[in-house]
């Protein structure tokens, strides 16, 4: 039943918004299997190169594919927003919710749900409201939310940038699981620290181009442009 | 300040006796407006949610015709509602006139864009904020309104009981379409103006706090519905 | 869909059915606001079975509603305009049935002295001389009509400061007065059952030229063929028979009578 939608092909992709070129034109291929982290600092497209990979972004120019159609793809694919978007239902609902839309009975979804809600630490919460919980464990439901549907490929946006240690070291052991699991995941961050520990490896974007790339036991000791270098050393880019 | 107490005294007296004349308009007042906030919800919400969430050709139009709707005095659309009903009017063999149908249908003109404005406000307002997340979900058009409409309730019912607050205190239009015949259209606010114009000022305050106290009483009730809903924090 | 919805929502909302057969009519507010409508519509439905709704709008709305078809009779008190309906061919004929009188009310202090005069126009020339506030319907209904013609007689157009022309039904405008301590024409039905009089009191009356015929008019079935011309002639037979005479003539408010039974028999 599975189909593998893996690898995503990016071939001279561009993204403009408003007359400005905001990614691009890059290529690009997502295949494998572990963490990808992208870095890069603000304002170098981060967030639009992932946006873009999910879908939710036009493309200007160049291709996009998936190994199998767009649409197969789209239903093994999940994305975790920077700030997390709950819908105005309990923990519970905002975890069946994608199970619901594709059509599961409301027992299978809601005992899926809180099965993952267990495993991700939302046992005790599933009946609040989804908005009125505190902000690690808004961003714990995002991710249980998106792990519901068992994606092949998960997208996260920052997923830890206003959490405080204790909720990071938690999210990030969820990563670290679904990475076991076979997930593949391509976060960005701009914590190098972070991206230390969990990354496979590494993209460096810089003002909107795929400036350095490569495995994090390489990356992270021998980058191979000076910008990452400077980067890596905590500099500031221009 | 003496006619507010003797209208206080008096509302009082005529609710404790359950008086006969007091509860038939109450409760046609009621029956009127609930059947036309039912009709501007079932009108108002869904056309409120569509022009929040799709993008047609004459999308502008409406909303500005809905704006337009909105900023007339009931009174004018009394006046058509009655052109158009009349005996020589195009609907006149309906027999409508002078009816509480009649009263209905000016109501429903009157608060529908108001439900729909309010609701379509709403709806967009969450649209945004849900956007990225129900195209990430790969959501179809009918899921996602189906989910802006449920998850806005709040809001919607907001738009509603706006919608009921207006009709149920309307007097100018229901007064021409209705005519505020006794045992067969009055209504609260109609006879308030009667009694007004007969210069029973008590009388007529004591209606007055009638109709405020049954607006409250909705309000009340229906918030307390949506209070049954758990942490209810949104 | 929708308009299905809304269409058979409407239909079940229709009024409730009583047994009584309907008939709508258009009469004026003063009318209405003399009380007299209660005693004689419970009496109507008992007598003839007729359930008479009255549509209390001034004489020009009751003209129009004639017109329109949307009444079945009408009861006004303004001559002109009814000859007119009649010339018009929207009623069949008039049929006089009482009158009452109409009054000039004032400040009780009565700084215009109309109090002393002999004659309606005399009485207006005073209050036109003194410029006392002068509160005027000023909405084109029966009695708005009698006044602008007693300002006529008097050959006096009314205009300036004093003479306030509120467009308003008689009730409005008696509160108008009350609370600006004015002048007003009045029906003496309206007066003595209005309830906030506050300083006002009567300045004049008992002349004859201002008699309020009331007459029944109804809505001719070759314009509106709807109209119910076998309920329209069996009110108008009860309206002017000896059982509506004596109700008529017995109705008064503080052991006042209102209103004189003039109907002729055909």
């Amino acid at each position: 039943m599975v189909t593998p939608i893996l690898p995503l092909t990016l071939s001279q992709v561009q993204v403009v918004k408003q007359g400005k070129r905001i990614l691009g034109p890059l290529d690009y291929k997502l295949s494998g299997r572990g963490i990808t982290v992208v870095l890069g600092p603000n304002g170098s497209g981060k967030t639009t190169f992932l946006r873009t990979m999910h879908g939710l972004e036009h493309i200007r120019s160049g291709r996009l594919y998936w190994a199998c159609t767009t649409l197969a793809a789209r239903k093994s694919q999940a994305f975790v927003f920077q700030t997390p978007i709950l819908l105005r239902r309990t923990v519970l609902d905002n975890i069946a919710y994608p199970l619901l839309v594709d059509g599961s009975t409301k027992a299978t979804a809601y005992a899926r749900a809180q099965e993952i809600a267990e495993r991700i630490g939302l046992g005790g919460l599933l009946g609040v409201m989804g908005t009125a919980i505190s902000g690690g464990e808004k961003q714990k439901l995002a991710l249980a939310r998106a792990l519901v549907r068992k994606p092949q490929v998960l997208f996260l946006d920052e997923p830890c940038a206003n959490l405080d240690g204790s909720a990071t070291k938690d999210i990030e052991a969820i990563l670290m699981d679904e990475k076991a699991n076979g997930t593949r995941l391509i976060m960005s961050t701009h914590n190098v620290a972070q991206a230390r520990r969990l990354a496979d490896d590494v993209i460096f974007l810089y003002r909107g181009l795929l400036h350095d790339q490569g495995p994090s036991a390489t990356f992270f000791t021998t980058p191979a442009t000076s910008e990452a270098l400077t980067f890596l050393n905590g500099g500031i880019l221009a | 300040m003496n006619d507010i107490w003797a209208g206080l005294t008096q509302a009082g007296r005529l609710i404790i006796s359950l008086d006969p004349t007091l509860i038939e308009i109450t409760a046609r007042s009621f029956k009127v407006t609930l059947t036309a906030t039912l009709l501007s919800v079932a009108i108002g919400l869904p056309l409120g949610a569509w022009l929040a969430i799709s993008r047609f050709r004459f999308r502008r139009l409406v909303i500005a015709v809905m704006n337009a709707l909105m900023g007339l005095p009931p009174v004018v659309i009394g006046l058509m509602v009655y052109v158009i009903l009349s005996r020589s009017g195009p609907l006149g063999v309906l027999g409508l006139l002078f009816t509480t149908s009649a009263m209905v249908i000016a109501q429903t003109i009157i608060i529908s864009p108001i439900i729909a404005s309010v609701a379509h406000q709403v709806v967009r307002d969450l649209w945004a904020e849900y956007h990225d997340l129900l195209i990430s979900i790969n959501t179809s058009r009918w899921q996602r309104t189906r989910t802006l409409i449920w998850d806005s309730k709040r809001g919607l019912m907001t738009a509603s009981l706006t919608g009921f607050g207006r009709a149920i205190g309307e007097v100018g239009a229901i007064m021409i379409v209705g005519g505020n015949i006794e045992h067969a259209t009055r209504v609260l606010t109609t006879a308030i103006s009667l009694e007004t114009g007969r210069g029973n000022f008590a009388m007529a305050l004591a209606l007055g706090f009638v109709l405020i106290a049954s607006a409250l009483l909705v309000n009340l009730v229906m918030h307390h519905i949506s209070r049954t809903e758990r942490g209810s924090r949104w | 869909m929708i308009k299905k919805a809304v269409l058979a929502a409407v239909l079940t909302c229709a009024p409730l059915a009583s047994i009584a057969e309907d008939f709508k009519m258009a009469v004026t507010t003063s009318f209405a606001n003399s009380g007299l409508a209660e005693v004689l519509l419970p009496e109507i439905q008992a007598d003839i079975d007729l359930n008479v709704q009255l549509l209390i709008v001034g004489t020009g709305q009751a003209i129009k509603l004639g017109e329109q078809g949307d009444v079945d009779a009408i009861l006004v008190h303004s001559r002109p305009a009814e000859d007119k309906f009649i010339d018009q061919g929207f009623g069949t004929h008039r049929r006089e049935i009482m009158y009452n009188d109409f009054i000039i009310i004032g400040p009780s202090v009565d700084p215009a002295q109309a109090k002393s005069s002999a004659l309606t126009v005399e009485a207006f020339d005073k209050i036109a001389q003194s410029k006392a506030d002068f509160v005027s319907r000023g909405d084109d209904s029966g009695t708005h009509k009698v006044e602008l013609n007693l300002w006529k007689k008097s050959h006096i157009t009314p205009e300036g400061d004093w003479y306030k022309s509120v467009g308003q039904g008689m009730g409005a405008a008696l509160n108008t007065a009350a609370g600006m301590n004015a002048y007003i024409l009045a029906d003496r039905a309206s007066w003595l059952n209005f309830g906030n009089k506050q300083d006002l009191a009567i300045v004049f009356e008992g002349d004859p030229l201002l008699f309020n015929q009331y007459a029944y008019i109804p809505v001719n079935p070759e314009k509106h063929a709807h109209m119910n011309v076998a309920a329209a002639k069996r009110l108008e037979a009860w309206l002017v028979s000896p059982r509506a005479k004596a109700l008529i003539e017995g109705y008064q408010i503080d052991g006042k009578k209102l209103f004189v039974f003039n109907a002729q028999p055909k």
